[in-house]
């Protein structure tokens, strides 16, 4: 394990997060919040200065393989969010420093779990910042850095693998820090085009900024307690649809596009499958909820619509309460919350191409039931997939299920109700945010013990990082100096 | 530069590896995921799995817009359909390697009809460097530039030496030739030394002149070449075959060992001049008995790395003046360099090496001048330059000149007239300039100058 390596990029992190931090103080100034703005100068005076520590020069040995892209992505996600969390308990928005990096974490992990009882009482530079971890964090801070810094041989993909989710990574074109450089267009392009289309319906270009972090990071975070609801705006409503449903698909697609790869474009099954099994839940929901929660199929599809779409994509707005929902619809949620969004998007969940893995396996197994000398091929978008991805989904999803099952446990000793205790660590895990029962969309995630919100918060973590990262962080092997 | 390479096997491997560290965006296509997998875990390249002739795999790996195809596959006649169709996609550049003798007669004329910018034959080009070792016996690496007018030769000081513990610029004046002592390996360090600098035996130390001048120089001050005339190689590959041939041609006598009956009986029909011996070349007996004692030169060319090393550690051992290894494992090169062996040869770095000073010298088509370059330890390259009208410093003595640091000026040829600088030599416009530096990746003359 080559320490030295793992420090300096920890460093650059740190850097790179005061960078961003400097956004924030900028928006502090402009609101004329000067308490705010002194608090973010002392945060990133001190990670400047750490960094400065940790990243003086560049190590001698260099030397950089999966185990060291492991260690760098998960150490400098949980200093991202110690740091992240600073202006909110020095503010003291959020007296308790779990609680304050509870939210931080929910900010960075894109999950949009909040201790906050009244948002709409903070500072206007302390709510940017929160949402703005989304956005941050939605595409990841290394793959930021690795399109910007350049970087030799293969180092970057180990980091890639390692922050960004789904069975397989792989590049669009041969430069790893090019095809970082082309999804961080991607991601920014559809972003400024939602603030545009939000702004043309009305809403302050504050509040689209704000929540264009929360769409495109896949987070959740409003600066409303009634969160999009509070604008009561078909039009707003229907955009920040689209944009959860774009931002939740693999962006290699939108690359193909750009690219005019059209042919290999449509072999894209995943995205056919997330948009169907979206289309799908939104009619079932809509028929469920109609007569007995809203009169007309029309209200029904506008709400089942705009919840399928927050749920599934894993962001966590919300327009109604869908706790009030019939059993049935809000059974449905909860499962759209496992599937999750696409591989390689800004999504959490255990991602649809998992699940088509494990769907076709499935149909293999049968078959090999009747056929037992049968030899059979998994494909997906057309393309073989190796033994090794089926092997490794289906641990994925065991390891993944079991992690929640044992929060499950853990988080009931706090003594909420089943609900509560199953959808706090499911919409947690699942880097959602709100859930049901206490954590309803018009609820939220004070009520519990400092030992649960630290659960919980790793669950966050876990689940962004896709489980190892952070598994690998507590076993002895890695952090066997000679290992 | 677009790069698409087809075979990643250890020559595509190599080249990959050259290429992405150098910036280019390299594409990989073969058909075997396992050679692909270890391509992406280490390099930074993109991979397609497929067949390189197919049209549906080169489109999909861009070819239209690609700079460069190099085909590298282990079968001459695909690697010719990939540069074939390759071409007719659009493909700017093709490089296919070939090694099959039977095709090597009419290399030109493919070439021509095929539209290949470069051919390259892996196994004649490493028996080309051997070539050069032999006829250069003390020295451990030769390189030639301004086609073939200069020379470097990199030697190791003996420690009968008479120059060993001198410093350059007394050496150069007790034993004057007109030769250049430009790069000095110690210790796996390249050091461009200047007149200051003190010669420890053991020191490797690169030589630049012409053929002639370098042998006077080094008979000079003891570091006594003998001359070889005659070679030991086992292993009947096709290295041995090219090799014995050109050996032949250079009036050395030849015997080849080696295990196979039918290999023999073929190398047999092919060079009657050479003598063929049906053995083991591992069995200590063979070698004692064939008198491997009194080889002029013994080069080891099996395909196991192992072996290959064992032979050669034996004739060492046996008092063989020159001894040379094949070996295709080249990241063990400095351990097996401590065992005794000068010599280690890897036809995979040779041919990478090859096509990575096209690569560059494609690239700096535009403006700069750059034409030839040759690697010492990949920690220095010896390059060459065109002067024109917009080089600096034109006319200016090289007392004069303010140079970069770790940049020496090696030898300027002009009007087919080789000039080893001194101070008072001036860079005039037309001049071949050859210029050894540490800096990584020069492309124009103008940068060796310091800024003023």
């Amino acid at each position: 394990m080559n320490f030295s390596i793992i420090k300096y990029f920890c460093g650059i992190v740190l850097r790179f997060e005061a960078g961003f931090m400097a956004l924030s103080l900028v928006v502090s100034f402009i609101y004329g919040e000067y308490d705010v703005a002194l608090i973010f100068i002392g945060t990133i005076a001190v990670m400047l200065g750490i960094s400065f520590l940790l990243a003086f020069r560049k190590p001698a040995d260099t030397s950089f393989y999966a185990k060291e892209g492991v260690v760098t992505v998960s150490v400098s996600w949980i200093l991202l969010s110690l740091f992240g969390a600073m202006p909110f308990f020095l503010s003291g928005a959020i007296p308790s420093f779990i609680d304050s990096l509870f939210e931080s974490v929910s900010g960075f992990t894109t999950t949009g779990a909040s201790v906050l009882i009244d948002v709409e009482i903070v500072e206007k530079s302390l709510l940017f910042w929160r949402s703005f971890t989304h956005w941050i964090g939605g595409m990841g801070v290394l793959m930021f850095i690795m399109a910007i810094l350049p970087m030799s041989k293969a180092d970057p993909l180990h980091l890639m693998r390692a922050e960004s989710p789904g069975p397989t990574t792989e590049k669009l074109v041969p430069k790893a820090s090019e095809t970082a450089k082309i999804l961080y267009s991607i991601y920014i392009g559809l972003s400024l085009l939602e603030v545009i289309l939000l702004l043309a319906g009305g809403m302050p270009l504050y509040d689209s900024v704000v929540h264009m972090f929360g769409t495109a990071g896949t987070g959740g975070f409003s600066m409303k307690n009634a969160s999009i609801g509070a604008y009561d705006s078909v039009y707003l409503e229907v955009v920040v649809t689209v944009f959860m449903i774009l931002f939740g698909v693999n962006f290699s697609a939108y690359f193909l596009l750009l690219a005019r790869k059209f042919k290999r474009f449509l072999t894209f099954e995943e995205l056919r499958v997330y948009l169907a099994i979206i289309i799908i839940a939104m009619a079932v929901i809509a028929f469920n909820i109609t007569g007995t929660v809203y009169q007309s199929l029309g209200e029904s599809l506008r709400h089942s619509s705009f919840q399928v779409a927050s749920v599934m994509t894993t962001t966590g707005f919300s327009t109604d309460d869908f706790n009030q929902w019939p059993t049935f619809s809000r059974f449905l949620l909860l499962l759209l919350m496992f599937i999750g969004a696409s591989a390689g998007s800004t999504g959490g969940g255990i991602k649809v191409s998992r699940f088509m893995i494990m769907a076709k396996a499935l149909k293999r197994e049968a078959m090999h039931i009747l056929h037992p000398k049968a030899v059979q091929k998994i494909k997906l978008d057309k393309m073989p997939v190796s033994e090794d991805v089926i092997r490794g989904t289906a641990i994925f999803m065991v390891v993944f299920l079991g992690i929640t099952a044992v929060s499950i446990v853990l988080v009931s000793l706090n003594g909420f109700d089943m609900d509560t205790s199953v959808s706090a660590v499911v919409a947690c895990i699942n880097n959602i945010g709100p859930g049901l029962g206490v954590v309803s969309p018009v609820g939220n995630y004070s009520g519990f013990s400092v030992f649960s919100k630290i659960v919980l918060s790793l669950n966050m973590l876990i689940g962004r990082l896709e489980i190892y990262p952070m598994l690998l962080l507590i076993s002895p092997a890695v952090w066997h100096r000679k290992a | 530069m677009k790069i698409i390479i087809v075979g990643d096997g250890k020559v595509g491997y190599t080249l990959s590896d050259h290429l992405s560290r150098e910036g280019h965006d390299i594409t990989v296509i073969d058909n075997k995921s396992e050679a692909l997998r270890k391509s992406i875990d280490s390099l930074d390249v993109y991979t397609i799995k497929g067949n390189g002739a197919s049209f549906a795999v080169l489109n999909e790996a861009g070819v239209s817009e690609t700079d460069l195809l190099i085909a590298a596959t282990s079968t001459d006649e695909v690697n010719m359909l990939c540069c074939l169709f390759a071409k007719r996609l659009g493909a700017k550049h093709t490089i296919a390697r070939m090694r099959d003798p039977d095709y090597n007669e009419q290399l030109e004329t493919m070439k021509d009809e095929m539209g290949l910018s470069m051919i390259i034959n892996p196994e004649q080009a490493t028996a080309s460097e051997i070539l050069r070792l032999i006829t250069f016996p003390s020295a451990i690496s030769v390189g030639t530039f301004a086609n073939g007018r200069v020379s470097v030769i990199e030697y190791r000081l003996h420690p009968d030496s008479n120059i060993a513990g001198m410093s350059i610029a007394k050496a150069m004046q007790k034993y004057y030739a007109d030769v250049l002592i430009c790069a000095v390996g110690r210790e796996g360090k390249i050091y461009i030394p200047n007149g200051d600098f003190v010669l420890e035996e053991g020191d490797h130390i690169h030589i630049a002149g012409t053929h002639g001048n370098i042998s006077d120089f080094l008979n000079k001050c003891g570091q006594h070449d003998k001359k070889i005339r005659s070679a030991m190689l086992v292993g009947g590959g096709l290295i041995a075959f090219y090799l014995s041939k050109m050996l032949i041609e250079s009036g050395y006598s030849v015997k080849i060992i080696e295990k196979k009956p039918e290999k023999c009986g073929d190398l047999c029909e092919k060079i009657p001049q050479a003598l063929i011996i049906e053995g083991d070349g591992t069995d200590q007996e063979i070698l004692d008995s064939e008198r491997v004692d009194h080889a002029g030169a013994f080069v080891a060319l099996t395909d196991m790395d192992e072996e290959n090393l064992i032979m050669s550690m034996y004739a060492s051992h046996r008092g063989v003046p020159k001894v040379i290894a094949k070996i295709n494992r080249t990241g063990y090169t400095d351990v097996i360099k401590k065992a005794g062996i000068d010599s280690v040869i890897s036809p995979k770095n040779i041919t990478a090496n090859h096509i990575v000073r096209f690569v560059r010298r494609m690239s700096n088509i535009n403006g700069s001048y750059l034409k030839t370059l040759y690697m010492i330890e990949d920690q220095a390259e010896v390059m060459e330059f065109q002067a024109t009208s917009s080089t600096r410093n034109l006319g200016v003595t090289l007392a004069e000149m303010q140079l970069k640091k770790n940049v020496l000026i090696t030898a300027i040829v002009r009007g087919g007239k080789l000039i080893i600088p001194k101070g008072r030599n001036k860079i005039l416009e037309g001049d071949t300039v050859i210029v050894i530096t540490t800096i990584k990746q020069l492309e124009d003359l103008n940068e060796i100058f310091a800024a003023k």
